[in-house]
């Protein structure tokens, strides 16, 4: 079973070469911790995303592992050195098979 | 300071508070800042959903309603409304066109779907003040608002207005009490960590104070969140609202 959720990636279009650039990529997600119980005394499963990955053309420059003591639509910000025009990719990976994939490009001059 | 004691709903617009103005600068960036505001996914849920062919009928909102950003503009001002002699919010409008005019079952409370279809509709009134006015086909309805208001309930025999009037500005273990209005619905909200409409967080009022909550798309619901409206009036609205 697959499933996958909305992402939303903000950061520039364009930058000057060598420039930092802020990116925020947010996941929708309930991140269930596993801990919870419903109303009827039953444990809720862990429903959580694993890891968060970003690469830029193809190479890995951002890593992140997620645990149950994150919270829902987790939102991460960071920042990298704009080294050349191309794409970035962002992955998350999480429980029940889930995983989630937005890009985002930048022309850098 | 005789000011102090005067209803929330006789005061000039510009007395009335949003809790807005409550909230440290980072929850006021995470509402104002599309890239950190959550509840824009389920704004583009909705948004989904609006033009998604739905039930028996195979119709979908846009089928009546065209392009949500102009019909339902301001439309959420305007709710609770009476509609052919019954009090509907707009979750139980959403719901009534579901079964009459697309054959399609009601969704219950806090069910992801009627939240996204809440608050894309909701959102389109961002901005615009509130704006409900006492009418003969309203009145009934709005005086039992104004009673649940009033009325203490609970272990704790208190009532809306007892903090929401008459300590508003002050503070409960460590938070400050907001004036209530029902401005921002529905909410991102951080304890809960997901959307929830103004019937929940009316519920989670009536258990503070230890008293039997009133069901959700209860009439009683309905009357509060009108005289509720009525008592915000002229406030903009700001859905999709973040708070604490």
């Amino acid at each position: 079973m697959s499933k996958t959720s909305r992402t939303s990636i903000t950061m520039p279009t364009t930058a000057k070469k060598g420039s930092i650039i802020e990116i925020r990529a947010i996941a929708q997600h309930d991140m269930e911790s596993g801990f919870r119980y419903t109303e009827s005394g039953k444990l809720i499963p862990r429903d959580i995303i694993h890891v968060f990955t970003c690469s830029y053309n193809n190479v890995e420059i951002f890593k992140a592992d997620f645990y149950s003591g994150i919270g829902a639509n987790p939102l991460m910000i960071f920042t990298t050195i704009a080294t050349e025009t191309g794409t970035l990719e962002f992955k998350w990976v999480g429980d029940d098979g889930y995983e989630a994939i937005n890009q985002a490009r930048i022309t850098v001059s | 300071m005789a000011d102090s004691y005067a209803l929330a709903a006789d005061l000039p617009t510009q007395q009335k508070q949003s809790s807005y103005e409550l909230m440290s600068p980072e929850n006021r960036a995470m509402q104002d800042d599309p890239s950190l505001n959550p509840a824009l996914f389920w704004i583009s849920e909705g948004g989904s959903l609006w033009n998604a062919k739905s039930g028996e009928k195979r119709m979908s909102c846009s089928s009546c309603h065209g392009d949500a950003k102009k019909s339902m503009r301001g439309v959420a001002t305007q709710f609770p409304k009476v509609v052919k002699g019954k009090l509907q919010t707009l979750e139980g409008q959403i719901n009534q066109c579901r079964v009459a005019r697309q054959g399609a079952p009601a969704l219950p409370y806090e069910n992801k779907e009627l939240l996204s279809l809440t608050v894309l509709i909701a959102n389109q009134s961002k901005g615009m003040p509130i704006a409900i006015k006492e009418t003969a086909t309203n009145r009934v309805d709005l005086q039992k608002g104004r009673g649940w208001f009033n009325e203490r309930m609970g272990q704790l025999n208190l009532s809306c207005a007892q903090c929401h009037e008459d300590r508003a500005g002050l503070k409960l273990g460590g938070s400050p009490i907001p004036q209530g209005h029902p401005n921002a619905y529905p909410i991102y909200r951080l304890e809960w960590q997901t959307l929830g409409s103004l019937q929940r967080r009316l519920r989670n009022c009536m258990s503070g104070v230890r008293a039997e909550q009133f069901a959700y798309g209860s009439p009683e619901m309905a009357q509060l969140e009108l005289f509720l409206m009525w008592r915000a009036n002229g406030l903009p609205i700001e859905t999709p609202g973040v708070r604490p």
